[in-house]
């Protein structure tokens, strides 16, 4: 009896152990310097202030964090777009096709970040493949300047997260009984009322799942901003990144990085909070 | 004077990673030196080793504001030799981190220009050695701009055929000597209304770049990408190796006069073995490595006399004289005003 109390919290202390050393403490480390004032040459000078948080509420911060979230909800939403049916497709295939298409959907991945990304400057560059392509098509007007703008920063976002997001929907949409959908069918509801109402409800939480990892991923990623916007759209992260290494204002840095973690722990617990409540509504469902 | 490595945005998450875990282990060469990547012979360590039996360790950083931030923080400990821009070596010197040049332990001081034994920040080479000199202007393609850029309001208010087509250096000094010198103002100017018109001019000239780039703007000007772009010299050079209608000019404004050297730090174990080090690059062939390899002019004159004609016909900047752009004003550290200066970089980088 002992045995089974005892062992769920043994093992569970390295976990904890390490999660308390790499994340928690760092976190709270980030916050302290956030009340300090800033040394000339990084550091910090313990002086306690509060101007730091005035100055991620000052409009030029704050516009920068308002137009990270805009671009991380951009590419969240168009990713979710791109990734259901690309889940639902797989999810109907033949079940010994599927792990051969999830595997092709991951496949990404076995690449480093930074390569992907580069094979994003390589394609969109003003003399870039995909200019070129145009030329030998017949285009010959200016070569269209397509890297260094918003939308590249969005694509390389959607690029790199999409594998997150077919993998989350999936998930759900395999799990799904498909005797539901046959039920609604026979009770008279077409294929896309069946959908709306009864497929779609049903695999929320997953799409939520996604949409949610990358809209956290991406308004913290500060790579993929410096590297196909050019230093010249910066997202949150790179004014933290700055803040931090070039600056050497670290207590702005954490103040910044603090609103940051705050507005991603809200996001996942509204997410975790609505996948219980689906989860409790289907329980519910079933009960009755 | 650089960022001297990839991208400094990627690149440098993951140099600030390693190089703090290497800062907390005892390192077991006699000397370890902080570099950016690729500014010394890959081989320096053997050829080192072969010269004198001493073991180095170099550790590399991505820019000068994050070497200090971490000399900063540890008082100087983990390193023996940092190599850093002329401002920050008068920093580290001001904080008592620098430690003296053993002048009689360094016999090839005397390969120096002249020139660059009277730097205003450290005449006498009394805490620093100059490793790496020259100005900062205008890289373009002859091919594609239209006459010859001559002044910065060029870059800073480009012509429309070249709106969208020219870069600008993002780090702190640099970005904003662009402005200064466009103005006319001091490169080292701290009155707070002059800095506010920089300033301006700077958010006004972001809306007509193509991107900030501190390490691969030459690369852009080869594909075609960009026409014209802010840079050191050192660095035009490379692109004038790849493709001949590539020119540097400095602008009728001026430059600033940069100078990146090598500082031994206090807090050193081993300080004699760290003047061997200096000695050692100052030796003509060791130091003609930099300018052959690196393409930046050396204030060595033993070293520069021993360089290939054929080297400075192709890379016509390196034939300037010390004499024809010591006259530049040199980088000095701003003291306080630094903080106004990274403030006003962070809000040109966030303006939209």
């Amino acid at each position: 009896m002992s045995f089974n109390a005892t062992r769920p919290t043994l093992l569970a202390a390295p976990g904890v152990a390490w999660l308390v050393a790499f994340m928690v403490a760092p976190c709270l480390l980030v916050l302290s310097y956030a009340f300090f004032e800033r040394g000339v040459w990084g550091g910090v000078e313990y002086t306690f202030t509060l101007e730091n948080f005035a100055r991620v509420a000052d409009p030029l911060y704050a516009k920068i964090f308002l137009n990270s979230a805009r671009i991380a909800l951009t590419a969240s939403v168009l990713a979710i777009l791109i990734a259901y049916p690309a889940a639902y497709a797989i999810s109907r295939a033949p079940r010994m096709t599927q792990p051969v298409l999830l595997f092709f959907a991951v496949l990404p991945f076995w690449s480093n970040y930074l390569i992907r990304t580069y094979a994003w400057i390589v394609l969109l560059n003003r003399e870039g493949l995909v200019n070129n392509l145009l030329r030998k098509l017949g285009y010959t007007g200016e070569p269209l300047s397509m890297l260094y703008t918003e939308g590249a920063v969005i694509t390389g976002l959607v690029y790199n997260y999409l594998p997150f997001v077919i993998l989350a929907i999936y998930s759900v949409l395999s799990r799904l009984n498909p005797e539901l959908m046959e039920a609604s069918r026979d009770l008279g509801a077409g294929p896309v009322r069946t959908f709306l109402r009864v497929t779609l409800p049903l695999t929320l939480p997953g799409v939520a799942a996604g949409g949610v990892f990358v809209f956290v991923l991406s308004i913290g990623n500060f790579v993929t901003p410096a590297l196909l916007g050019g230093g010249r759209f910066q997202m949150v992260g790179n004014l933290v990144y700055d803040q931090f290494l070039t600056a050497n204002d670290w207590p702005f840095g954490a103040a910044l990085g603090a609103a940051l973690i705050a507005t991603m722990i809200v996001l996942l617990l509204v997410q975790a909070r609505a996948t219980a409540h689906a989860s409790g509504e289907r329980a519910g469902e079933a009960r009755e | 004077m650089k960022t001297k490595n990839g991208l400094a945005a990627t690149t440098a998450a993951a140099a600030l990673l390693a190089a703090s875990l290497a800062a907390g282990t005892a390192s077991a060469a006699d000397l370890v030196i902080s570099n950016w990547d690729g500014y010394m012979a890959p081989d320096i360590a053997d050829t080192f080793k072969a010269a004198t039996g001493l073991e180095i360790e170099v550790v590399n950083h991505a820019t000068n504001e994050e070497v200090m931030g971490k000399l900063m923080a540890s008082g100087g400990k983990g390193y023996d030799i940092v190599f850093v821009s002329s401002p920050f070596a008068e920093i580290l010197n001001g904080q008592g981190l620098a430690e003296p040049i053993d002048h009689a332990a360094v016999p090839n001081l005397a390969n120096l220009y002249p020139e660059a034994t009277t730097l205003a920040y450290d005449p006498g080479n009394t805490f620093s050695v100059p490793y790496t000199w020259g100005t900062t202007g205008l890289c373009y393609r002859s091919d594609l701009v239209e006459g010859t850029p001559d002044s910065w309001m060029n870059l800073l208010q480009p012509s429309d055929a070249l709106k969208g087509k020219t870069t600008m250096l993002a780090t702190d000094r640099w970005l904003m000597a662009a402005g200064e010198l466009a103005k006319g103002y001091s490169v080292n100017e701290t009155d707070p209304a002059k800095l506010e018109e920089v300033k301006n001019l700077l958010i006004e000239a972001k809306k007509t770049l193509l991107a900030y780039d501190d390490t691969t703007f030459y690369s852009k000007l080869v594909s075609g990408e960009a026409s014209l772009v802010h840079a050191w010299d050192g660095w035009c050079n490379y692109g004038i190796g790849e493709n001949k209608d590539i020119k540097y000019v400095v602008p009728k404004e001026g430059s600033d006069l940069w100078i990146d050297t090598i500082v031994v730090l206090k807090s050193s174990a081993n300080k004699e073995a760290a003047m061997k080090f200096i000695d050692f690059i100052l030796d003509a062939r060791n130091h003609a490595w930099a300018a052959e390899n690196i393409l930046y002019k050396v204030p060595n004159k033993a070293a520069m006399d021993s360089l290939d004609k054929a080297l400075v016909e192709q890379y016509p900047n390196m034939a300037m004289a010390p004499a024809d752009f010591t006259k530049y004003e040199l980088l000095r550290d701003l003291g306080a005003a630094q903080k106004d200066y990274s403030r006003i970089v962070s809000e040109i980088k966030a303006a939209n």
